[in-house]
């Protein structure tokens, strides 16, 4: 392809790029984001194309491999354009229909559409589905219109047109200016402002400036980068080149982990392109801005998403970070100025430009302006991948978004901001969700994680949880986080055998404390979070574990028994089909029993009775 | 000459070297700030947390590793909040539950008041403070051991545990450990040193053993010396 030399150029190659597809003719977007994949999507892809060929029906039907959609819960699924509608749960058995009757003759089945829960109505289209109604998706919606290998679907829906304005219409500080004024902050979990740090960037001393793109996401449950490089690399490509022209630099990275294959594919892919059409390398957009970048991939260690372990990763050494208490933007990789934002601050730069940062500052909240991604994930209804106005209730998301708990239990506390954030319980759930909101609360908005739990979880075993997995990624260089978050661990699982005392409890305050206080890097400054926010408002389980020596949750072996509640058994023998030790046992349709001595208190019984007959105590 | 810069610390006025960390202006005012992996031929590391010190910057008061943070103009510094004693503290007592009996941490411990650690202890001896690493690779230059695995399984290793490839032998990291936990023995000419066995060169004029064969050969290296010269006489015949 010929290299875009001009704005002109660039509206040509868009026209062109729009123009191949025909609006009236009917489209099937595939979601092919890692989710739906494992659902087996690829095969119903490769079913309905190979059907396509064998009816001959190539130029009546597109079929489109998207990113991911967001609603992970309804997978395999996919929309089919121009009316949009949504279909979900899709079944290898479902395609002959969806080609003859959706695609060719525009009729709904039935089958396939999303039942609300609430109101028992079938719906037809995407946007009136409630998991995506209250949504604001300004940057993951894209994922869903366009193919993320293909750079013409990009440019069909206005791709590098922001690019295009800030080098040709804008200076570089006007670029950082606008990013101030927009008050974006960084949506990698620290929430500074990103604006400021462009400047200081482009303000400091040393060649070459860096920019990198942190696609290090680590936290369990979490994966709205991951679906963003997947799903529409080129946005987050687009805002790279749009801040290193602001920034003044010539050379990026973009760090990303190695177990995302298909990111890396995507994002190397859009690398590729970007090239060719001269978006990136020499002389971009025929101005004399120059700016190329490289890909990192990351041994998948959780430190390494801190920024300097990061540097010293991309530098060939082990990832531990150091603190010399100067800031990257002085001093980062190979000690130049470097700026370090993540996948989705980056996505965000081109709708700023495009759309000013007047419109961007006008959503949100005061101090947190534009909308977040957060990754519902935990004992909710919904599950998948969300993206709201900052401001937004916890409320709304869980209940309205998410469609609530499910199997009609009890909302318990929702944890976000990741392994090191904070479990916040019923009574702060119309706090609106903003950086400083959440950080009041002793949780944080860390890159977007949300964890919902319900009654059935020990609050004690989740601090635990977390715990572990920070013991197991702490890097080992300062003695706070290396041994302090493996004690504090030692002392909640002695706390869960029934052995704690309750100066365990002030213990863990204090230690929590001195850790924070004392760590290296944000990793061990943050870990204690868990435990210190289910102390603050949960404080009570971990009482009544010391105390009574009693799990309320009835999750904590040591301090359970699981019985059969002769009122409500039914005697269906599931329990006895399930129990994997033969300690629950009983004939068909009389009361089942379990024998203490067999039982190994897996709750799988417990799980799988129907009548909730099986009872913890 | 570098520029001065003058800070404050436990109220008293000091004048240090811009550049230079707020450890380095205590030492030099005489102001004493404990510390485990701190040493004045190293490079600053920041690991035992033990120098931790409260500053202030205008409103903003934070803990900082005085052996990393720089000095700067108006920097209040002090050595000994109870923020600071906290967290001292807690890493007393966390190198206690690896290391119980060291007299340099028993006497830490008693000067922090703590009377033991409340932890579980699993007696690993080493308190991790890279010293010995960081001696071998910035002081002698030959980076022989390393640290290996992560988190709570790290420690100082060989590399892949073998007999090191790259040791002369110098004893430098066993001279350095604060707690002395690397092995060192010598025996008829021998030195053992990370589980291998080194030869030493003796001394022509005076037939005392001087230092193991792989050190002599590493100062020919470095001093464009041959190993004759550096075995013609020693320090006690010279």
């Amino acid at each position: 392809m010929k290299k875009i030399k001009s704005p002109a150029d660039l509206t040509k190659l868009q026209e062109a790029a729009k123009q191949r597809f025909d609006p009236e003719k009917p489209c099937i977007a595939f979601c092919t984001g890692t989710g739906c994949l494992a659902y087996g999507t690829q095969k119903l892809v490769d079913t309905l194309k190979d059907e396509i060929v064998k009816r001959n029906l190539g130029d009546r039907v597109y079929i489109r491999n998207t990113g991911c959609h967001g609603f992970c819960e309804r997978g395999p699924m996919a929309v089919i354009y121009p009316q949009k509608i949504f279909y979900q749960k899709i079944k290898l058995e479902d395609v002959p229909d969806i080609i003859e009757k959706t695609a060719l003759k525009g009729e709904v089945i039935d089958r396939l559409l999303y039942k609300d829960p609430v109101t028992k109505t079938k719906i037809v289209k995407e946007d009136e589905v409630p998991f995506y109604k209250k949504q604001m998706r300004l940057v993951f919606g894209m994922n869903g219109l366009i193919e993320p290998t293909s750079i013409e679907d990009y440019l069909a829906i206005g791709g590098y047109g922001a690019l295009a304005k800030a080098l040709h219409q804008m200076q570089p500080q006007q670029v950082v200016d606008e990013v101030i004024a927009a008050k974006l902050r960084g949506r990698g979990g620290g929430g500074f402002p990103t604006g400021w740090k462009w400047d200081a960037t482009r303000k400091a001393q040393g060649e070459p400036k860096y920019i990198i793109c942190n696609a290090d996401e680590g936290d369990p449950g979490a994966y709205m980068d991951r679906s963003l490089l997947e799903g529409n690399p080129h946005s987050v490509l687009e805002g790279m080149v749009i801040g290193a022209y602001a920034i003044g630099s010539t050379h990026g990275y973009i760090y990303v982990r190695n177990e995302y294959p298909l990111a890396v594919k995507n994002i190397t892919l859009a690398i590729e392109k970007a090239r060719e059409l001269g978006l990136l390398g020499d002389n971009i957009m025929g101005t004399d801005f120059s700016f190329d970048l490289l890909i990192n991939r990351g041994g998948g260690a959780f430190v390494c998403g801190e920024s300097s372990a990061l540097f010293a990763s991309i530098e060939g050494r082990s990832g531990e970070p150091r603190a010399k208490y100067v800031h990257a933007t002085d001093r980062g990789l190979y000690n130049k100025p470097t700026t370090l934002n993540n996948v989705e601050t980056w996505a965000n730069v081109p709708l700023i430009i495009n759309n000013g940062s007047a419109w961007y500052a006008g959503i949100g909240t005061e101090k947190s302006k534009g909308t977040k991604i957060f990754s519902l994930v935990g004992k909710i209804n919904n599950t998948g991948l969300v993206e709201v106005p900052m401001g937004i209730t916890l409320r709304e998301i869980i209940y309205e978004i998410g469609g609530g708990i499910p199997k009609g239990r009890k909302f318990k506390a929702v944890q976000t901001g990741g392994p090191s954030g904070g479990c916040i319980p019923e009574e702060h759930l119309d706090m609106p969700v903003d950086f400083d909101a959440l950080t009041d609360l002793g949780s944080m908005m860390g890159s977007g994680g949300m964890i919902v739990m319900d009654e059935r979880n020990c609050m004690v075993d989740v601090a635990k949880y977390f715990l572990s997995f920070l013991e197991g990624e702490s890097c080992g260089k300062c003695t706070p986080c290396r041994e302090g978050v493996l004690q504090m661990r030692k002392i909640l699982d002695r706390i869960c055998e029934g052995k704690g005392a309750m100066e365990d409890l002030d213990t863990l305050e204090w230690m929590g404390q001195a850790i924070a206080d004392g760590s290296l890097c944000a990793l061990g400054g943050s870990a204690p979070n868990p435990v210190l926010t289910t102390l603050r408002y949960f404080r009570d389980e971990y009482e009544a574990h010391i105390k009574d020596k009693r799990c309320p949750a009835g999750v904590c072996k040591a301090l359970i028994t699981y019985s059969i509640d002769p009122e409500t058994c039914t005697g269906c023998h599931v329990c006895a089909r399930i129990c994997p030790t033969q300690a629950a046992t009983g004939e068909k349709k009389e009361l089942h029993t379990i024998n203490q001595e067999l039982c190994i208190k897996c709750g799988a019984c417990y799980e799988s009775c129907k009548f909730d007959a099986v009872k913890v105590s | 000459m570098s520029e001065m810069v003058t800070l404050k610390i436990n109220g008293r006025q000091v004048q240090a070297p811009a550049g230079s960390t707020v450890i380095e202006a205590a030492r030099d005012a005489n102001i004493h700030i404990p510390n485990l992996c701190s040493n004045p031929e190293l490079e600053p590391y920041g690991a035992c947390r033990m120098c931790m010190v409260e500053i202030s910057h205008g409103k903003r008061t934070r803990l900082v590793a005085s052996c990393i943070y720089e000095v700067s103009e108006g920097l209040e510094v002090k050595t000994d909040t109870q923020r600071v004693n906290n967290v001292r503290r807690l890493v007393i007592e966390l190198m206690l539950s690896r290391n119980p009996k060291h007299p340099r941490l028993l006497e830490l411990a008693a000067q922090h008041g703590v009377e033991g650690t409340r932890f579980e202890i699993d007696v690993r001896g080493c308190i991790l403070c890279g010293q010995c690493v960081r001696t071998c690779r910035e002081v002698v230059g030959v980076s022989a051991i390393g640290f290996e695995s992560r988190g709570t399984q790290r420690r100082v290793a060989t590399p892949f545990n073998e007999s090191p490839a790259e040791c002369i032998a110098c004893g430098s990291c066993a001279y350095i450990c604060p707690v002395d936990v690397i092995p060192l023995k010598e025996k008829d000419g021998v030195r053992t040193i990370w589980k291998t066995d080194f030869p030493m060169l003796q001394c022509r004029s005076c037939g005392r053993t001087i230092a193991p064969k792989r050190q002599l050969e590493h100062f020919a290296k470095i001093t464009g010396q041959s190993l004759d010269d550096l075995t013609k006489s020693c320090v006690h015949c010279r």
